[in-house]
């Protein structure tokens, strides 16, 4: 069919089969040039018992995961709603400016934050300036992390702010104006009519956010290069170094298949356990 | 107390007008610290080097440097980096636009066996993380020669299920008796598509068309891939050579991240009626 054959034949060449292509190269000794060699599980193996850097990425990355996205959702949520309090041109202001950062390339911004960072940058001059001596943001571990998490948030959060807002605005003013009259205050309304008329909206953004989460890796690369030491490595960061910079393109596809079943699990739990909190009208 | 119960409305609305003054206040604080770090950015990339890290947190330098834009301007093959994001990303929204439509027409409009079934598995691939599929893809592209090529950046992000998905909404709430009336006139189906349809769609079709585009103008990963020549770099391979060549010389690397995020500035300016909705569509998928 001509209407379709474009679209399918592009998913089919530029997704299905990479998807099942990369699991037939997590069996090989496969280098960029030169020819591959079967290895079996072995590229696994080594990912289990071999690899140092493998679990201290893959936990870096489950931290980053859940920080990022508890923060980022809570954030998100409580100025989406702060924002509507506003209203009007005050809200749709605002809501444009938090999403500047979304759509400035990340490299940039990353570079921004190393610029400001820095031991002698602008956030440990002020620092100084209230008397407080500053840590090597980027060149401690637990600092680190805490500056790419910062980063990130500061990066992806207008974006939640936005479909958040969306979905406040989507409620019926009717019950807001009941609510209120009934002499809900505000943290109340929130709490009994504005949260449980967003939990859809709320699944959605948790699900594209720890999706999101799970793929980070220009924020490491530009502001921490997965350091000190691999305090700051990820698993898109350590799949990216093991194919092009090792030349192990079959180890660096085990990662991938690795953080594919990891991303599907976590989707399909969520999903699993929507109904626990997601209440849907009608 | 009694006063207050006798004329609750005046100092009520008092309290609440002072309330949404101070809650103005407060957002503008909100907004001025999350807006710093560009404020900084601009700042630093008018400063002599040697002042980048002066201490006495002064916004301005002793003079303005415009030069460090000039040294940013020829460090890297900037005009010629700026138009390859701007081709590549204009190429990708265009060929993932005209992909979505005719998808999104089938999968509304036709009528076959494993509809369902198909589109369930195509829309599944929206939760998919695309860097799983990067190996495999580059060593498709190593094996097709087009390594360090526009086919290579544009082609594999073009087929994502997004476009299709939310065209498909629209067109699925859009009533057939246009396309009814242009088929009994006697245009073709492809015909009553483009002159009838598109037009109808325009909405849905500039959200798929602007939201691609910043994808494509700021994909990092890929490009890092797929290009290892100054010549075929893109916007964030540019400031990513520029900071291994010259990661100590802040102004120039700010000038250049401020030449970078001006054009994103400008789209966000020039779309803020259309980026929430498109946004709330659905939209940047994953990000």
């Amino acid at each position: 069919m001509p209407y379709l054959g474009p679209g399918m034949l592009g998913f089919a060449i530029f997704i299905v089969v990479p998807l099942v292509v990369s699991l037939v190269i997590s069996v090989f000794d496969w280098p960029l040039f030169g020819a591959p060699e079967f290895v079996g599980l072995r590229n696994y193996q080594y990912m289990l018992d071999g690899d140092p850097a493998f679990w201290v990425s893959l936990r870096n990355t489950l931290i980053f995961a859940v920080l990022y996205t508890a923060v980022n959702l809570a954030v998100a949520l409580g100025l989406s709603y702060w924002l509507m309090n506003l209203g009007g041109r005050w809200a749709a202001f605002f809501r444009v400016l938090f999403f500047i950062p979304v759509v400035t390339p990340m490299i940039g911004n990353a570079l921004i934050f190393r610029l400001m960072l820095n031991d002698d940058g602008i956030v440990n001059q002020a620092l100084a300036v209230i008397g407080i001596e500053g840590p090597q943001w980027l060149n401690v571990p637990g600092w680190a992390m805490f500056s790419l998490i910062m980063m990130s948030l500061w990066q992806g959060m207008g974006y939640n702010i936005i479909v958040l807002g969306a979905g406040i605005a989507g409620i019926n003013p009717s019950v807001l104006e009941a609510s209120r009259i009934d002499g809900a205050g505000p943290v109340s309304r929130f709490f009994r009519v504005v949260f449980p008329m967003l939990t859809p909206t709320i699944f959605f953004c948790t699900i594209m956010t720890v999706i999101g989460a799970f793929k980070v890796f220009a924020q490491p690369y530009a502001l921490t290069e997965g350091g000190p030491g691999n305090a700051t490595n990820t698993l898109v960061l350590h799949l990216y170094r093991n194919g092009f910079s090792f030349d192990r393109l079959g180890y660096a596809s085990a990662l991938a298949w690795v953080l594919f079943v990891l991303v599907m699990l976590i989707t399909a739990v969520q999903f699993s356990q929507q109904k626990r909190w997601v209440t849907y009208d009608s | 107390m009694t006063a207050e119960t006798m004329t609750p409305a005046a100092p009520t609305m008092r309290h609440r007008h002072r309330g949404q003054v101070l809650s103005r206040v407060l957002i503008c604080v909100v907004g001025a610290v999350f807006l710093f770090p560009f404020v900084w950015m601009v700042a630093t990339s008018l400063k002599p080097t040697n002042e980048v890290f002066a201490s006495g947190t002064s916004f301005f330098g002793s003079r303005i440097e415009w030069s460090n834009y000039s040294v940013a301007w020829t460090a890297i093959p900037f005009g010629r980096i700026l138009i390859n994001s701007f081709l590549v990303a204009f190429a990708g929204a265009l060929l993932t636009v005209s992909v979505s439509v005719l998808s999104a027409y089938a999968f509304s409009r036709f009528r076959f066996r494993g509809r369902a079934a198909l589109f369930g598995a195509f829309l599944a691939t929206m939760v998919l993380p695309q860097e799983v599929l990067i190996i495999p893809l580059y060593l498709m592209m190593q094996r097709a020669g087009l390594v360090n090529s526009y086919p290579a950046l544009i082609l594999p992000f073009a087929f994502g299920a997004f476009g299709t998905f939310l065209i498909r909404q629209f067109l699925l709430s859009l009533p057939p008796d246009y396309e009814e009336a242009a088929t009994i006139d006697g245009a073709s189906r492809l015909r009553t598509l483009v002159s009838v349809i598109v037009p109808l769609l325009r909405a849905p079709i500039s959200v798929v068309f602007v939201f691609a585009f910043i994808e494509y103008w700021g994909s990092f990963l890929w490009p890092l891939i797929v290009v290892n020549d100054a010549s075929m770099a893109t916007v964030p391979i540019g400031l990513q050579m520029f900071s291994g060549e010259r990661g100590t010389d802040w102004g120039p690397l700010m000038a250049a991240v401020t030449l970078v995020v001006l054009p994103s500035l400008l789209i966000v300016v020039l779309l803020q009626k259309q980026l929430p909705q498109g946004v709330s569509m659905g939209g940047f998928g994953g990000r």
